[in-house]
């Protein structure tokens, strides 16, 4: 499959695009030689420091690295400015529905969502119904995933409001890039992202619980060293100079969470949780899990602890709301969204499923709870075979996928052995919300890497490039 | 403040950097001894597998004691939780655990270490590599203890993890000693034999102490001042007081740092209280083996009393 794709640096109508101008000076000095070295050298500084990703079902390459490309993808200050403001305005929108939906639920009665997709959802948590979070925040942090079309078309893939990962290795590639390039650095005004740890913990401490008192203390919660993103929980807990927990360490003492220590039982003000919705507490979701805290929810719905993301954001995130964001921007922010949504086709509706199984072949189709690009069919990618199986599972139960047209992503180089080569790309800036919203100048790319391969996910076989946003 | 849990994690992550080298240690010394006394190596071997605990285990696996199959036993073989490749692979994995708490020197040199023995151990260990095998255990675990010394900050951290290293190394030496203490009594003829001489060498060896033992004694080996070298020499740092001075002054910063004592802060004291009551000449008349049989028991008890007064788990 050959898609014509717009490339980021050397389209081919328009030739050399701008924000790349000084990078290509830097790269045609380059010795070839040099930059394979440089690509090693990477990789190397990679495994030692044990920046690993934990594949699920890969029992023997259990921990595994996520390839890095050393050709950074490059975003004017402009193009930059718009996209802040799309995604300031969908963050707005997500958070304001998710208070919505968890109380009067207007955009209901509205008629502007159908109730029965609210009700009947798995991501949808009764036990948040009239819960309001400390500081009115329920999604804090949040990773919007990006694609571009063309020159000025941009859409969100996917919104991430439950707890998107990732964003260590946008600071890992950011360093790294520093170390093998430091020379780059000096001649092109990049926007650092160094500090997203320090604002984390701000955002993070700006919305405490009301009755804490003097500084906060804030605390990581991991699912333990076998998760896959555990490089990350312990990286950011680092960063942040908080502590990492897991849930054996916690418990609820005097209607507070607290952590064992050497010292007795602390309290915890802040969770930045990294464990799912029905593994936090044993007591409320899942009895079965050991992950969680047992009351953590009690404690919660008393205003004695803020938990970040909160529980059931991922009413917002769910594929199955993604179709209706449009309207749920404008409901909300009174504005039109600025940035679009792929169209999508809900295979709940009968005309809509009559047209993806038509068109099964052309067609991208996901699963409505699923991530991490498992259980897709990629149908332009697939075999006949491959189609005919997955219509079976559409037609077994609709109401469990959407489709959406097969996009041309753009492209951006990667360095292969035989010199630049272009490759599809998305791209996942990390928002905080607290009293304010902030967005780090850049965010995740993710590269993929197999020739014409539309699929980015890391665990699929996707890698990861530096973003930089240019000063300018 | 530090999570119990974290405490627990820098305690055996140090131990078990400790047991990988002691068993590279104890390989080395049962090497020499088999190189120079061919007609009682398995012996020799059985006194290796006996300080190491794992005797049982050994002979539940295989039948003879031969260099290959202690080896790759003690080094290599990864259903023996004390193996070398186990005990890295233990560390590493609380060294994961707690990574928040090490340097980024510290954890990439245990990181690393993990690595490249790995690699080196993937294969049974050809005889004639045994000895660069074992030197490079060593490096590795240097490496780390030098990132560790070098990098880390003086505070409940380091004193958690000297608490791993120290208990594990006490245990240690006792145990080598405990194990050979008959070939430390006086005998009939006071002189020791050339087969004493060889014992008495692979006991110093067995804790890389051969060649300072010579510094601080005259040069020919003798009984007693080995078992005063490795049970009260102050300077020694595998001596029992040795471990002993610097578990009781991390307990000592615990205490002060958290205003409180424990069970642990009464025992360490009575141990350290135990070194410095006598002479080596007082702990022979009363009785070797029955000295060291209570401090290895008195250092077991000391690191459950650490894990509770702690809330390691």
């Amino acid at each position: 499959m050959r898609l014509a794709a717009f490339d980021e640096m050397l389209p081919e109508v328009s030739g050399l695009r701008k924000p790349y101008t000084a990078y290509d000076r830097w790269l045609k000095e380059q010795d070839p030689a040099r930059l394979t070295e440089k690509m090693q050298d990477a990789e190397r500084v990679f495994r030692k420091t044990g920046i690993t990703f934990a594949v699920y079902g890969e029992q023997e390459a259990s921990e595994r690295l996520i390839p890095f490309d050393i050709v950074p993808r490059i975003i004017s200050g402009n193009e930059w400015r718009r996209l802040t403001q799309g995604i300031e305005q969908r963050v707005q929108a997500l958070n304001a529905f998710l208070d919505d939906i968890y109380h009067r639920q207007e955009i209901l009665r509205a008629g502007r969502v159908p109730r029965e997709l609210i009700a009947r959802n798995e991501a949808f948590l009764p036990e948040m119904i009239g819960v309001r979070p400390p500081a009115g925040v329920y999604t804090h942090i949040i990773g919007v995933d990006i694609v571009r079309i063309s020159e000025n078309e941009f859409y969100v893939l996917e919104d991430n409001a439950r707890t998107p990962s990732g964003v260590s290795y946008m600071l890992e590639n950011r360093e790294t890039m520093m170390q093998l390039f430091p020379e780059l650095f000096q001649q092109i005004k990049v926007r650092p992202v160094e500090n997203y740890p320090q604002l984390l913990r701000q955002s993070l401490a700006a919305v405490r619980p009301q009755s804490t008192k003097g500084a906060p203390t804030i605390a990581v919660l991991t699912p333990g060293s076998f998760n896959s993103a555990y490089f990350e929980h312990a990286f950011l807990a680092d960063q942040m100079g908080v502590q990492l927990v897991e849930g054996q360490d916690l418990r609820v003492v005097d209607g507070h969470v607290a952590m064992r220590t050497t010292e007795g039982y602390k309290q915890i003000d802040v969770l930045y949780r990294r464990v799912d919705d029905s593994f936090l507490d044993p007591l409320t979701f899942r009895p079965d899990s050991a992950l969680g805290v047992p009351g953590i929810m009690d404690v919660y719905r008393a205003g004695n602890i803020t938990i970040a993301n909160a529980p059931g954001t991922g009413i917002a995130d769910d594929k199955a709301i993604y179709s209706y964001m449009p309207e749920i921007v404008e409901f909300y922010t009174g504005r039109k969204a600025i940035l679009g949504n792929i169209p999508t086709w809900r295979c709940s509706e009968p005309d809509s499923l009559k047209y993806v199984l038509e068109h099964i072949h052309e067609l991208v189709i996901k699963e409505v709870h699923g991530s991490g690009g498992y259980g897709m069919l990629v149908g332009p990618a697939a075999t006949k075979k491959e189609c005919q199986d997955f219509a079976k599972k559409l037609q077994a139960k609709p109401s469990n996928y959407i489709a959406q047209p097969t996009l041309a992503l753009s492209t951006c180089p990667i360095l292969t052995e035989k010199g630049l080569s272009p490759r599809h790309v998305d791209l996942r800036p990390y928002v905080l919300v607290s009293d304010r919203i902030q967005i780090v100048p850049g965010g995740l790319t993710r590269v993929a890497l197999k020739e014409g391969s539309l699929v980015v996910n890391s665990s699929q076989g996707g890698g990861t490039k530096d973003t930089w946003v240019l000063d300018d | 403040m530090l999570l119990g849990r974290t405490a627990n994690g820098l305690y055996w992550m140090n131990r078990y950097i400790e047991r990988a080298e002691n068993m590279a240690r104890l390989v080395d010394a049962g090497l020499r001894m088999a190189l120079t006394r061919t007609q009682s190596a398995s012996e020799e071997w059985n006194s290796v597998l006996l300080s190491a605990g794992s005797d049982v285990a050994f002979t539940q696996k295989y039948q003879d004691y031969t260099a290959a199959n202690v080896a790759d036993f003690l080094l290599r073989d990864t259903s023996n939780p004390s193996s070398t490749m186990s005990a890295i692979e233990t560390a590493r994995n609380n060294a994961r655990m707690v990574r928040t708490a090490l340097t980024r020197e510290t954890w990439e040199s245990i990181n690393e270490a993990w690595m490249a023995l790995k690699r080196m151990l993937a294969k049974p260990i050809d005889e004639r590599d045994l000895p660069s095998v074992l030197d490079a255990i060593k490096r590795e675990t240097a490496l780390i203890r030098g990132c560790f010394y070098g990098t880390m900050l003086r505070n409940e951290i380091f004193d958690f993890s000297q608490l791993g290293t120290y208990v594990e190394r006490a245990d240690n030496t006792a145990r080598i000693l405990d194990v050979k203490y008959y070939v430390l009594l006086p005998s009939i003829s006071w002189v020791g034999s050339t087969l004493d001489n060889y014992q008495w060498e692979s006991i110093l060896r067995s804790v890389s102490a051969h060649r300072s033992y010579r510094w601080v004694y005259e040069a020919d080996y003798k009984p007693t001042n080995i078992a005063d070298y490795l049970i009260l020499n102050v300077r020694m740092p595998r001596s029992l007081t040795f471990c002993y001075r610097f578990l009781a002054e991390h307990l000592k910063f615990l205490g002060d740092d958290y205003g409180e004592r424990h069970a642990c802060h009464a025992t360490v004291d009575r141990t350290q209280a135990m070194l410095r009551a006598g002479s080596i000449k007082d702990i022979f008349d009363a009785g070797l083996h029955e000295f060291l049989a209570r401090f290895i028991q008195d250092n077991t008890k000391l690191g459950d009393e650490i894990a509770q007064d702690y809330r390691f788990n």
